[in-house]
């Protein structure tokens, strides 16, 4: 485990030179649209050793989730030193070693929620890339209305027995385990018999079905529980539930929060696509010549990218309101506001490029499916209407009644 | 950069002038100044000024408070929940930063108040420096100014006045501008004053051979546009500021009303077709306070990279005061719409801080070359 240094200056110089020294030059001469995520996991293929070893180096050194407490595979940096992390990798075009719903959803639920032995346990295999996790919330019948979850866990004694089905359920099936909202008591009012339960994908009774979207690919699944049986128990002091029993409501909360948050963050227009890190400026001046002439384009455009520049700035607010003190129920905003302006953007993208950007394989790649793909950005993680009606309530107290 | 967020010291610049706004000008002094034909309330100003404010720009050695862009951004927020008026933008942030190095008298007059300036730059209806016609000919060893400049805010009441004037070129180019600060009651120039919606000081001012010396000239001959630009930007975000402070006041309204009215048995506020625009609006406000801290944040510690991040918050505040005011009105149905009511100063002066220094457009358009395109 690397140990950097707390004197600003020179954690910079370290954590350029752990960049330089460890992240392959074949991955940072890389262009930005040939890049693959690594999402580890058990079944993970890398695509080359490159990202292999990159990936090994970050791991050994905390760096693929540079916040946690190290005894948990984290570097334990703080939030200005992770800055200067980013800004290095950035710098010096190193792409990200390890994505994963382990990082960004379910360790900080165990962070927030879970024993000791859970967090020892679970998150360095997050870290590593060993164990790659997805999220089953949403059901067929539990959309906005996830507390109306009806997948079941009976007490069994020793395990549970989980019946039902989860949908929408993001790499389900290539993914080791699941954290699932699931319902251990069907007679508490709705929000109140709620589990947060670890299930291996691997039990006997799990299935997955991917589900085609319009973009013509299929990240979600659906996922069936049939008589599995989940161990009450993984160990000592590891129950196979995060937080209390019946009060994995608390627990989802907290997690739709930080997942808003993320979401909202691809409002800035730093995404990735078709524009690879460009501004749409940049993107702009690539194309032919004349379409920007277009009054209404051009009137579009300029509109969006006030919007999206004003947007980054709000993110750097919300993200240092949150270190002092916290959003709350603002976050909402975050996540109706970029999801909102993403959408706006990627509609600007098919005007701008016009007969060219409806091909499937055309002269803008991706630019087709991406498009289609940002429709899900204000329907997954909260509707815009869900995040209007908590703003509504939660922020301004609007009244119910 | 700095934080977005308002540090220790800011919260505590906010709080303390809002207890004093809230006491001193309240949206009803607005009212009262309209309906006794004054510009503003003297007095308000004198306050003000003892507090420091109207040296916000100024150097302390100068006289002034010396706090700085972001500050002055927060007064003016604050400014504009109450609508209070007063040469506030035009003295201590237009002139105070178009006068920065210049004869420190002038700098401590604006300090302690005694000095109203007024910046007159427009000639025609929109905001357009470098469109300037109104010629200063060169005569002897000094200048002969001779045109016509519209919207100058503050211009009636003002003592003195910077004044854009063509010493050579065309109007359209940049160059060839040269900025005057001359005495309002100088012969020759005349002041007439402006009836607008926001009930505020706006004049024409003509000038018929006003003459002036090499020592009016602020900056440099034919350099008029690198003396005014540093105090556009400036106003500009301070305009922002006060038309962001103006949606919170009259979002605080609506939302006041949508929680007491009642139609049909119901609060209005429970209805979800209200609780939606409501919470868009907030958004909108939320996103367009992040551009206007960063305006003042920029021009507080890298002014020469001042103008896209100005032009950002002018265009949101812009608009984001538009929708809020409209629906301010929408909301509030009927007495919304009655002079009775206070909802309609907040649109009328949305509507001229609109235009005010280069409205969507003119800041959009700036944002897109700034970014490339």
């Amino acid at each position: 485990m690397a140990a950097f240094s707390d004197k600003p200056e020179v954690f910079r110089t370290e954590i350029s030179a752990f960049i330089n020294t460890n992240c392959p030059a074949v991955l940072r001469e890389m262009p930005a649209d040939q890049r693959e995520i690594c999402w580890g996991g058990k079944r993970w293929t890398f695509t080359s050793d490159a990202q292999r070893d990159w990936l090994t180096a970050c791991a050994a050194a905390g760096l693929t989730a540079p916040r946690w407490p190290e005894a948990y595979g984290g570097a334990a940096l703080s939030r200005e030193q992770e800055k200067v992390f980013r800004e290095e990798m950035a710098r010096a075009k190193a792409p990200s070693p390890l994505e994963s719903f382990g990082l960004w959803m379910l360790g900080p639920a165990l962070l927030a929620f879970g024993t000791e032995a859970q967090k020892t346990h679970f998150l360095p295999q997050i870290t590593r890339g060993e164990i790659r996790w997805c999220q089953g919330y949403s059901e067929p019948g539990a959309g906005s209305d996830l507390a109306g979850v009806q997948t079941r866990a009976e007490d069994k004694g020793d395990h549970w027995l989980v019946n039902g089905s989860k949908i929408w359920t993001s790499y389900a099936n290539h993914a080791d385990w699941i954290f699932a909202l699931v319902r251990t008591d069907r007679e508490a009012p709705k929000h109140k018999g709620i589990s947060f339960m670890l299930i291996d994908m691997e039990s006997e009774g799990v299935s997955t079905k991917p589900i085609k979207l319009i973009s013509g690919n299929s990240p979600f699944c659906e996922t069936f529980f049939d008589n599995v049986k989940v161990p009450k128990s993984y160990g000592d002091d590891m129950s196979s539930i995060v937080g209390e029993q019946n009060r994995g409501w608390d627990v989802a909360k907290h997690l739709l929060t930080h997942e808003r948050t993320m979401i909202g963050g691809g409002g800035s227009g730093a995404a990735s696509g078709v524009l690879g890190g460009r501004s749409l400026g940049n993107f702009l001046s690539s194309l032919e010549d004349g379409v920007m002439a277009d009054p209404v384009i051009r009137s579009d455009v300029m509109e969006l990218e006030v919007d999206s520049l004003a947007m980054g700035m709000t993110l750097e607010r919300y993200k240092d309101m949150a270190k002092t003190g916290g959003v709350g129920h603002a976050s909402a905003m975050l996540k109706y506001y970029g999801t909102e302006l993403n959408k706006r953007r990627y509609e600007l993208l098919m005007s701008i490029t016009g007969s060219e950007g409806v091909e499937w394989d055309g002269p803008h790649g991706t630019l087709a499916p991406e498009w289609l793909r940002t429709k899900a950005n204000s329907i997954e993680g909260g509707t815009s209407e869900v995040m209007l009606d908590i703003i509504s309530k939660r922020v301004l107290e609007l009244p119910y009644k | 950069m700095t934080t977005l967020m308002l540090t220790e010291d800011e919260t505590m610049l906010r709080d303390a002038a809002r207890g004093f706004l809230d006491e001193n000008a309240p949206v009803k002094n607005l009212r009262d100044n309209r309906d006794s034909g004054r510009a503003f309330d003297p007095g308000l100003w004198r306050e003000m000024a003892q507090m420091g404010w109207a040296g916000v720009l100024v150097a302390e050695d100068a006289g002034g408070s010396g706090m700085g862009h972001r500050a002055a951004g927060i007064l003016a927020e604050e400014m504009g929940l109450t609508l209070a008026a007063s040469p506030f933008i035009s003295s201590a942030v237009i002139a105070a930063t178009a006068l920065r190095g210049a004869a420190t008298n002038r700098l401590s007059g604006i300090a302690d108040g005694s000095l109203l300036y007024a910046l007159a730059v427009d000639e025609g209806s929109k905001h357009n420096p470098q469109g300037t016609a109104l010629q200063a000919e060169k005569s002897g060893n000094g200048f002969r100014l001779t045109g016509t400049k519209t919207f100058v805010a503050d211009g009636g009441s003002a003592n003195r006045v910077l004044v854009l004037a063509r010493t050579a070129g065309a109007p359209g180019e940049a160059d060839g501008l040269t900025l005057f600060d001359i005495d309002a009651t100088r012969a020759g120039l005349t002041r007439q004053g402006k009836a607008t919606v926001d009930s505020r000081d706006h004049a024409q001012l003509d000038f018929a051979n006003v003459e002036a010396t090499g020592d009016d000239v602020v900056g440099e001959v034919d350099g008029g546009m690198a003396a005014v630009t540093a105090a556009l930007n400036a106003g500009q975000a301070a305009v922002s500021a006060e038309l962001t402070g103006l949606c919170a006041g009259a979002f605080a309204m609506t939302t006041g009303y949508l929680k007491e009215r009642k139609q049909f048995d119901t609060i209005i506020g429970t209805f979800q077709s209200l609780q939606h625009r409501a919470a868009h609006m907030w958004s909108e406000i939320e996103v367009t306070a992040s551009a206007i801290a960063n305006a003042g944040r920029v021009l507080d510690e890298t002014p020469a990279e001042s103008e896209l991040a100005v032009s950002i918050a002018k265009a949101r505040a812009t608009k984001t005061a538009k929708l809020v005011v409209s629906e301010g009105v929408q909301m509030h149905g009927g007495i919304g719409m009655t002079d009775e009511f206070d909802m309609g100063f907040f649109m009328k002066r949305a509507r001229v801080g609109a235009e005010w220094l280069g409205d969507y457009g003119f800041h959009a358009a700036r944002v897109a070359r700034a970014r490339g395109f």
